[in-house]
């Protein structure tokens, strides 16, 4: 060690008449700014959407005719379309994280539901047997997704583009045959186990809210039965669906693995992670959120549609990237995405209440995403030091 | 050097359909020891880290690890025998945070479910500690590797070669991109592991860098072996007159004298402007 030091040494003092100060004479390094709380904050994947829900909530507030968005009804209204919206965007936004993208999600909600209504309209399945089978549907559909694009390393936007049109081909072709129609009507009806679709359709806290309109403090109808009964499914799912890949992104080995896969695969290979499994499962796991959702549709409706979930798969990717999930994969959280699909539950509600011509959302739909990658791109950099890295 | 190699190569050739990228390569690392592998650019340097590091098969040879012939399928093979290889591009990524590069791959978990928790509070004190081990001080093994400037980035990649139990430390130009303190800064990590016993093999073209730490010189040139040396049989210039292929060297400086020269009359004979 102390050749070393010697071979490594200090300059020396004739080195020194440039009045150069050491830059080990210890101490931490000076160029090294405190980093505040505030910055802190700011640089959190999830901070740009954060800021534009507190925007957007602001501005329906003072918009005129909006107000009844925040009433107990108008709130359970956009929670709902968020909630549909954040079931599938959650799923999407790991998979994204991981470098892929999926876009046969909106499909899969059509195909789901078809096969939900076939196997308990056509076949005799009990609700729990046609929900069944459209999850095993959708595992091979997933799988199948994540095996081509894992084995012939195409890109998955390609792989799951296809997908996109087989499956919607497949839904209305099948279902015509069938039954000479688009639609499958009247799934509740005469179904063994009516339970089960409570699951879906159902909602929670109804002794609550009921309470609370006995109370007077919820608006109710003459027959004192509250407007709102309770909190939907979707939204207890959708919380769930949050909670769940918040925890397994952040604090699991899968998690790491997941960051790992979309930061850059061949270092991910190479140090052991199980690249290919790890982008299959989670093209299993965008295919059942699609499912759930097609579930949860088709019991509320009662009735399936070969057209359901027409763009949702762009909705999803969206509403990812609102939050603060980078498209090119490796960066992002789940909270973002529940705040990005807030942002869109809100909007799409309020410019129903405000009044505005619907026909403006998508024009916003296209601001907002243009907008949320620029923040994303400045957020990334800023939490890369500042440009330096790649 | 009385104990095995820890590594050595019998032999080896590696051909690429009709180019022989290697030919009969036979070195030995012993456990404690720097051994520079110095050549320029051709000479197979990065055939043979890749040989090393199980990316490539020799065509030829074999491979042995603690004095028993092995084959590396994959880089893996290699790293469960201990070998690890800190590459050029450095097996990080950016984006993600010191110990979350640190542990990839071999995250510790409080149970060995698929989902069960990562142990993140030891993790983060078990990755300053390794690298505090090596003498670098980590201000926030939270923050993103991207933060880290090249030299930090390559005492994190040698940091965790060394606490995952290394013992054959295989290092590809880690000094190449660096500046002046930077560069010295990883020399002194490469010191501390050969005091922890490992066998390090330092690949280079710069022998300034090389010279200092380097125990054990092998010089390849067009892929071949020039030799083997101890630091005590040779000197720098012989090491730079070998590695450039010696006659090389001065004839390019006689031509650029010749030119410089020529340059010179030109100007004088040219009228004043």
């Amino acid at each position: 060690m102390a050749a070393v030091e010697q071979q490594l040494s200090e300059p020396t003092a004739s080195e020194n008449r440039f009045g150069i100060t050491s830059k080990r004479s210890g101490g931490a390094d000076e160029r090294l700014a405190s980093t505040g709380w505030f910055k802190k904050l700011i640089q959190r994947p999830e901070a740009g959407a954060a800021g534009g829900l507190l925007a957007t909530i602001i501005i329906f507030a003072v918009l005129p005719g909006a107000s009844n968005l925040y009433s107990l009804q108008g709130a359970m209204t956009f929670l709902t379309l968020s909630a549909e919206l954040g079931i599938i965007a959650t799923a999407a936004a790991l998979l994204i994280i991981a470098g892929e993208f999926d876009l046969s999600v909106g499909s899969m909600i059509g195909f789901a539901g078809v096969v939900i209504g076939l196997t308990v309209r056509e076949l005799g399945f009990p609700l729990w047997g046609g929900i069944a089978a459209a999850f095993a549907v959708a595992i091979l559909v997933g799988y199948l997704n994540g095996l081509i694009v894992v084995k012939t390393r195409l890109p998955s936007f390609i792989v799951t583009l296809a997908s996109l049109f087989i499956l919607r081909g497949l839904s209305i072709a099948i279902t015509r045959a069938v039954t000479g129609r688009t639609q499958i009507p009247y799934i509740l009806q005469d179904v063994p186990d009516p339970g089960t679709a409570s699951l879906f359709n159902g909602h929670i806290f109804t002794g609550f809210f009921q309470w609370m309109a006995d109370q007077g403090w919820i608006a109710a109808r003459s027959d004192g039965v509250p407007f709102v009964t309770g909190v939907p499914a979707s939204i207890v799912w959708w919380i769930g669906i949050t909670v769940i890949a918040g925890y397994v992104l952040t604090q699991t080995r899968y998690g790491n693995w997941i960051f790992a896969t979309g930061g850059d695969q061949d270092v991910a290979r190479n140090v052991g992670v199980p690249v290919g499994r790890v982008k299959i499962s989670l093209f299993v796991c965008t295919a059942c959120a699609a499912t759930l959702l097609a579930t949860i549709q088709v019991m509320e409706a009662g009735s399936a549609d070969t057209t359901r979930g027409l763009l949702k798969e762009f909705e999803a990717i969206i509403a990812a990237v609102i939050g603060g999930v980078l498209l090119t994969g490796g960066y992002g959280t789940v909270y973002g995405v529940l705040f990005g699909s807030l942002i869109f539950g809100l909007v799409q509600m309020g410019i129903f209440y405000t009044g505005i011509d619907t026909d403006w959302f998508k024009v916003f739909l296209g601001l907002v995403i243009l907008a949320a990658v620029l923040v994303n791109t400045y957020i990334r950099t800023k939490a890369l030091g500042g440009g330096r890295g790649r | 050097m009385t104990s095995a190699p820890a590594m050595e190569l019998r032999g080896v050739s590696v051909n690429f359909g009709s180019v022989k990228a290697l030919q009969d390569i036979n070195i030995k690392v012993y456990p404690g020891e720097v051994h520079c592998l110095l050549g320029d650019n051709g000479a197979g340097k990065s055939t043979l880290i890749k040989v090393l590091s199980g990316v490539h098969k020799p065509s030829s040879g074999e491979i042995l690890v603690d004095g028993n012939p092995v084959v590396f399928r994959t880089p893996r093979d290699a790293q469960a025998l201990g070998v690890a290889t800190v590459f050029q591009d450095l097996g990080m990524i950016p984006m993600m945070s010191i110990t979350r590069n640190f542990f990839l791959g071999r995250e510790p978990t409080r149970s060995s479910l698929p989902f069960s928790r990562l142990d993140k509070e030891r993790a983060n004190s078990v990755a300053r500690q390794a690298m505090a081990d090596i003498g670098i001080d980590v201000r926030d093994p939270t923050q993103a590797v991207g933060t880290l400037s090249g030299g930090e980035r390559q005492s994190v990649a040698i940091a965790r070669a060394v606490h995952f139990g290394a013992r054959v430390l295989i290092l590809d130009e880690p000094t190449s991109a660096l500046g002046v303190h930077q560069a010295a800064m990883v020399l002194k990590f490469i010191i501390e592991a050969r005091m922890r016993g490992l066998a390090v093999i330092f690949i280079s073209h710069n022998i300034h860098h090389a010279y200092p730490v380097g125990d054990t010189f092998t010089l390849l040139n067009r892929g071949r072996n020039r030799g083997t040396y101890a630091k005590s049989e040779i000197s720098r210039d012989e090491v730079i007159s070998i590695m450039s292929g010696g006659e090389d060297l001065k004839a390019v400086e006689a031509e650029i004298a010749g030119l410089l020269a020529s340059i010179a009359e030109r100007k004088a004979t040219s009228p004043a402007a």
